[in-house]
């Protein structure tokens, strides 16, 4: 079974299914998985900093507060807290013009937030797919740890 | 930090966005019809309110591809806007300009010629923005992307993503020989939100 995570949304996943978000453009797919147990999850970040927002309430559309979140949901479903690994793809910059600067280099925000808490977090960071200006299709088989990154026109990449 | 929800984007801000989006697509249908030298004709547009987890349904799934205009506005009231297309109904109306040498939508005249089109379509949206309001509006140089829709998509959503998990489209229908089903985005900043509503002599 593929499992879909929307846009500032998470789910989990484990065994022979898939999780998967479509069109990420300059949100980042932050995956963490346990290669012990096959279990694993996903966040689909739209923005870097939930401390920064007053309508934060939706947990999953921020870097530090989704991966949080992300973390408590692979624990309860069973992961190990010692055996997680993360992947991270996406943060591309889809226009070259905006009148704000945080918001023309949002993407690139979106990543160097993802892995600073993923630092804080002390998870280390085993790949990523990040920049440029494409959009990708992600998709994580928690069985063997691969992520797969479709581009239109292109081939999938597998991190 | 923002005080505003899209929530409270009001009935009245909607309803700016619906005079918008008929005033709008009408210049629009004009300009097009000058352009391409052919009928034009246009639909009711519809200004929706949808949620971050529509936005694949509405479009036809994140990875359908689309032609996607954007570009900042200045001056009065400050903001970004999008137009967005599939990419098939860019290509046709490449072709309509073109003629039927056109074959890539990404080749570089078709791309020039798309510029063309969407900066007619955008100015033609702005300009019935700017008449209504008064407020002087002026587009800065647009940046076109042929991509999946939910990447073009995040972009906008990303804006909207600050006051909440709700975006506001204007959808737009317009045809020729085929639907030309356009989507066409404003976020304008919050002070820039006010500046509108209070022009048009609404409360906010």
């Amino acid at each position: 079974m593929e499992i879909k995570v929307g846009m500032a949304d998470l789910n989990v996943c484990s065994g022979t299914d898939s999780i998967t978000t479509l069109g990420l453009g300059s949100c980042v797919g932050v995956v963490l998985w346990d290669p012990q147990t096959k279990i694993c999850g996903m966040v689909h970040v739209m923005l870097p900093d939930s401390t920064s927002i007053r309508n934060n309430t939706n947990v999953a559309k921020f870097a530090d507060s989704g991966i949080d979140e992300l973390l408590k949901r692979v624990l309860a479903k069973g992961a190990k807290r010692q055996n997680l690994v993360s992947k991270i793809a996406g943060g591309a910059k889809m226009f070259s013009v905006n009148n704000k600067a945080d918001m023309l280099s949002i993407g690139d925000r979106n990543v160097e937030a993802s892995i600073k808490k993923l630092k804080e977090l002390k998870i280390p960071l085993k790949a990523q797919d990040t920049g440029d200006t494409y959009g990708r299709t992600v998709t994580f088989y928690p069985e063997n740890g691969q992520y797969h990154i479709k581009r239109v026109g292109k081939e999938i990449k597998i991190i | 930090m923002s005080e505003i929800t899209v929530g409270d984007m009001s009935a009245q801000y909607m309803d700016v966005l619906k005079e918008l989006g008929n005033i709008g697509a009408g210049n629009a249908v004009t300009a097009l019809a000058e352009l391409l030298q052919s009928k034009v004709d246009m639909s009711v547009p519809q200004v929706k309110l949808i949620n971050f987890s529509e936005i694949g349904e509405l479009i036809g799934g994140e990875e359908q591809v689309m032609a996607g205009m954007y570009l900042a506005i200045q001056k009065d009231i400050t903001g970004s806007i999008l137009f967005l297309v599939k990419e098939e109904v860019a290509l046709h109306l490449v072709k309509k300009l073109m003629g039927d040498y056109a074959q890539d939508i990404r080749g570089e005249m078709e791309q020039s010629a798309l510029k063309e089109i969407s900066n007619i379509i955008t100015g033609a949206y702005l300009n019935a923005l700017s008449t209504m309001t008064g407020l002087r509006i002026e587009p800065s140089v647009p940046d076109l992307t042929i991509d999946m829709a939910g990447a073009i998509l995040s972009v906008p959503a990303i804006e909207f993503g600050i006051m909440g998990d709700e975006m506001l489209l204007i959808q737009s229908q317009i045809y020729d020989e085929i639907a030309i089903d356009g989507f066409f985005i404003m976020v304008p900043d919050v002070e820039s939100y006010v500046k509108i509503l209070t022009s048009l002599g609404l409360s906010v």
